[in-house]
């Protein structure tokens, strides 16, 4: 059996219709009912959980572009916490020297890290492996470093300050939560965006290329240029996320965008599931609480504590909580109706058939 | 150029020991085909060992040996107990479990020696040499990691075992139809490379001195430096180690910009890369589709 | 004369599917006996039951041992010789090193059988020091083969030996096969597609068809069979 076991195409739940509507019109449904649900949240919590929810988010956001890059065009990445901080200058830079208002930053750090992405994915395209995971690990290590030096722009070590956003008037919102719905609007339009790629042609492609780059390139598959496609994406919602962060903290400094950040990036798509869009989510909230809660388990030796459970998400669920639970409750539910699904359950059938 | 040639031997010291970290790393990639990114916090926990040995009155060179042992020994016994489990898993899952040993063992350490620095005795004397270009220690760690070089290119070359190894790393089913068991091979590689770590930390210890803190800096220029070699081959590791070493040495004195110094050394080094995309001295496995 | 692996009621499982139902084989020692039948019969899987590469269940009785219960490396320790599917061979490595792998049960001096291996395989020796991983098709499928010889083995399994391979190379790796066979007083359990070169060279011979055993005999016998020529020798 190779180490290396093969990644399932996206996880789908293809439950046959039901009571009279279709699957697609359960999905929506599903997808309202969680999102009104989200919207309604923060009202019902504190303050500071409106802020960590919202930190989750923007977590998250930054996750998904991981996983674009690492779980579906199967390029691993150490350097994703550079792009986040790059998008984070970016947005405070504009906010603080030239007065551009908070949600119009956005625009300019997606279109900057997508660019730099491009330009890393050039020259990326001539690594693998361990090689990839050095050349954006320098990126990681690069960004705190440069951020130091350009300290005319950045502030240097002092960082720089940003005022928070005030909510629109009239709405009745204090800015926290206001906030926290600006990052929702965003995650929502990220996923479905990722969703709509992935589903499409450009995701068989990304997958094609990850498992079998050599009959993917025979078959017409401009292998660079969705590999450069692939980086550029993933770097542009990773710094998105960053701008979102500079934006909800109001505060940027070298310190805050350590490789620890990268690593945490990496630990929080795998926990999720890297080749998923939904495990986005359970990473950043993975990256958000579980340091927290080590804290309170044990206060003498609480990175251990955050270590082992990376291990036991490892062991117990390896291809994350969504990429493991996905299938199996796509299997359950085709135990409901029968239906043809794509993947693990291929095998079964060969089987029977031999 | 006095300076210059000062600058140079300095940068071969440190990078001897960068190269014999990366020695450690090539080790673990050649027999279970993955990067271990808790080498150097192993090693940093191998070297408290031995300090609490040396504390405890034990000669310097009985506690080497002892702490090689109890290196090998847990080395294997991580293989096992760690990361056996999830050998079928996603390469992503292995990397995230070698990170999680970093945080553990840190973590450990800091817990039960505390993050005071301590100090650490050297078994080379620090006395000048050749005219205050380098010191008798710094040869003394050039020696050594030369010497772990020379012995590990004779295992994997000379040897059953050896052979035995590379073949499980890269094929384990067909190594197992050729009697080999491919489990204990792991874990036999896993153990050296924790003994070459041991060493590495052990060398390390005298000049930055002895903190948990101490190995992550060497981790990254020790993967640097293996990569630049070439991740498959020990005489890249430490080839790729010492260029590390003086090309981090020289950037940080004769470049301007001290902070940008990782930068650039790094700059430097991916430059290299792109014209070599495995390292200087890796190959590249031919493949017949 | 008592054969020297028997099969009896062996099932192979892959993952959860049951794909080989109650088999029994057995082969003679000193001879060869052929396992024919298309594509997915179980053919494969079969094999990977003996050297335990699969779950499975039932008795495989190697001279004496039983080798349902050991695990794959036992069981090439004990002298089964598997040149398996795709022949495994180690491409990273050179040539002389795979034949080394291929000694490695047998202890430190591998130079005689490296010899003689050469001698049934001149071009390994040619290219003895090249990546196996460069050479052509035919010529892995000779290193998988002198590779499994190394190991100075009693049984020979040999997976499709003649897979993907042009039909003049064919021939002269079965007539290797033969010599060998001859020569080294090796019993050879050969699984096959190409039944009609097979059955030429074979004693006995089974036919495996979706998990079953349903024809057995001599290779003659399955030959002569009217069904047998029209299904599977196309004529």
């Amino acid at each position: 059996m190779e180490k290396r076991a093969s990644l399932v195409a996206p996880e789908r739940l293809t439950v046959g219709g039901y009571a009279g509507l279709s699957a697609g019109t359960w999905r929506w449904i599903g997808a309202l009912v969680l999102i009104a649900l989200a919207g309604a949240l923060p009202f019902a919590l504190s303050k500071y959980h409106v802020f960590e929810l919202t930190m989750v988010m923007i977590y998250a956001i930054a996750v998904l572009g991981l996983n674009i890059l690492t779980g579906y065009n199967g390029q691993i990445s150490l350097g994703h916490g550079g792009f986040f901080a790059a998008g984070a200058y970016t947005a405070a830079i504009l906010m603080h020297s030239y007065g551009v208002p908070y949600w119009a930053t956005v625009p300019p750090a997606a279109l900057i890290c997508f660019v730099l992405g491009v330009l890393f994915g050039l020259p990326a395209l001539r690594f693998e492996g361990p090689y990839l995971a050095l050349v954006t690990l320098a990126m990681a290590l690069a960004v705190p470093q440069l951020a130091k030096y350009f300290d005319g722009w950045t502030g240097g070590l002092q960082g720089i300050n940003l005022a928070k956003p005030l909510p629109p008037p009239g709405l009745g919102l204090d800015r926290d939560r206001w906030l926290y719905l600006v990052v929702l609007a965003v995650l929502i339009v990220v996923m479905r965006v990722a969703a709509n790629m992935l589903h499409g042609r450009t995701g068989r492609a990304f997958v094609a290329i990850r498992d079998h780059p050599v009959a993917a390139a025979a078959m017409g598959i401009d292998t660079a240029r969705y590999k450069t496609l692939a980086f550029g994406t993933s770097t542009l919602f990773t710094g998105v996320a960053g701008a979102l962060a500079a934006v909800v903290v109001g505060y940027v400094s070298p310190e805050g965008y350590s490789l620890f950040l990268s690593i945490s990036f990496l630990v929080g798509s795998a926990v999720g599931g890297i080749a998923t869009i939904g495990g986005a989510i359970v990473g950043g909230a993975f990256i958000q609480f579980v340091p927290n809660l080590a804290n309170d388990i044990s206060d003498a030796a609480p990175w251990a504590i955050y270590g082992l459970a990376m291990l036991l998400f490892m062991y117990a669920m390896p291809r994350g909580v969504v990429g493991t639970l996905g299938p199996w409750l796509a299997r359950s539910m085709q135990q409901i109706r029968p239906q043809a699904t794509f993947g693990e359950n291929n095998n079964e059938r060969k089987g029977r058939t031999l | 150029m006095h300076q210059l040639l000062q600058q140079i031997f300095s940068g071969l010291a440190s990078g001897a020991i960068y190269a014999s970290l990366a020695l450690a790393l090539v080790m673990i990639y050649r027999a279970t085909d993955l990067v271990n990114f808790a080498q150097g916090e192993m090693a940093m926990f191998s070297t408290y060992i031995a300090w609490t040995l040396v504390n405890a009155e034990v000669p310097f060179w009985g506690a080497y040996l002892i702490t090689l042992v109890v290196s090998f020994l847990g080395g294997m016994a991580i293989e096992r107990v760690v990361i056996r489990p999830i050998e079928n898993a996603p390469v992503l899952a292995t990397v995230v479990v070698t990170i999680g040993l970093i945080l553990i063992f840190n973590s450990l350490a800091g817990w039960i020696y505390s993050y005071t620095v301590q100090d650490f005795p050297s078994p080379f004397p620090d006395r000048p040499l050749f005219g205050a270009l380098m010191t008798t220690r710094d040869l003394g760690v050039i020696a050594v990691t030369l010497a772990m070089l020379a012995l590990l290119f004779a295992f994997f070359r000379f040897t059953a075992t050896g052979l035995a190894m590379r073949a499980a790393a890269q094929n384990p089913e067909s190594a197992r139809l050729c009697g080999i068991r491919v489990g204990r091979m792991l874990g036999i590689g896993w153990g050296l490379a924790a003994a070459i770590g041991a060493t590495a930390g052990i060398m390390v210890a005298p000049v930055l001195f002895l903190d948990p803190n101490m190995m992550g800096g060497v981790l990254i220029y020790a993967f640097a430096g293996a990569l630049l070699g070439g991740i498959t081959n020990p005489v890249g590791a430490v080839v790729g180690g010492l260029i590390v070493g003086v090309t981090e040495n020289l950037v940080g004195t004769y470049l301007i910009a001290s902070q940008l110094k990782l930068t650039v050394a790094f700059a430097l080094i991916i430059l290299v890369l792109v014209f070599r995309p495995n390292g200087l001295f890796g190959t590249a496995i031919i493949r017949r589709v | 004369m008592a054969p020297i692996l028997e099969l009896r009621s062996v099932k192979a499982f892959y993952g959860p599917s049951e794909v080989v139902h109650g088999i029994d084989v057995a082969v003679e020692e000193g001879g060869m006996t052929v396992l024919l039948g298309a594509n997915g019969a179980g053919k494969t899987t079969t094999l990977r039951a003996i050297c335990g590469m699969v779950r499975r269940e039932g008795e495989i009785i190697f001279a004496g041992e039983r080798l349902d219960r050991r695990t794959t490396e036992d069981i090439a320790g004990l002298g089964v010789a598997h040149v398996p599917e795709g022949r495994g061979t180690f491409i990273g490595l050179t040539v002389e090193e795979n034949l080394r792998l291929g000694g490695y049960t047998r202890g430190a001096r591998p130079h005689e059988s490296m010899q003689r291996m050469y001698g049934y395989f001149p071009i390994l020796a040619a290219r003895r020091r090249q990546q196996a991983g460069a050479l052509s098709g035919g010529e892995q499928q000779m290193l998988a083969i002198a590779r499994a010889l190394m190991m100075a083995p009693r049984l020979l399994v040999l997976d499709e030996p003649s897979f993907g391979l042009a039909p003049r190379i064919v021939e002269d790796i079965f007539t290797i096969i033969e010599r060998i066979r001859r020569e080294e007083r090796v019993s050879v359990l050969l699984v096959e597609q190409n039944a009609s070169l097979a059955l030429e060279l074979a004693d006995h011979a089974y036919l495996i068809e979706t998990g079953c055993i349903v024809t057995s005999g001599s290779a003659k016998a399955l030959a002569d069979d009217p069904q047998i020529r029209r299904s599977y020798l196309g004529y």
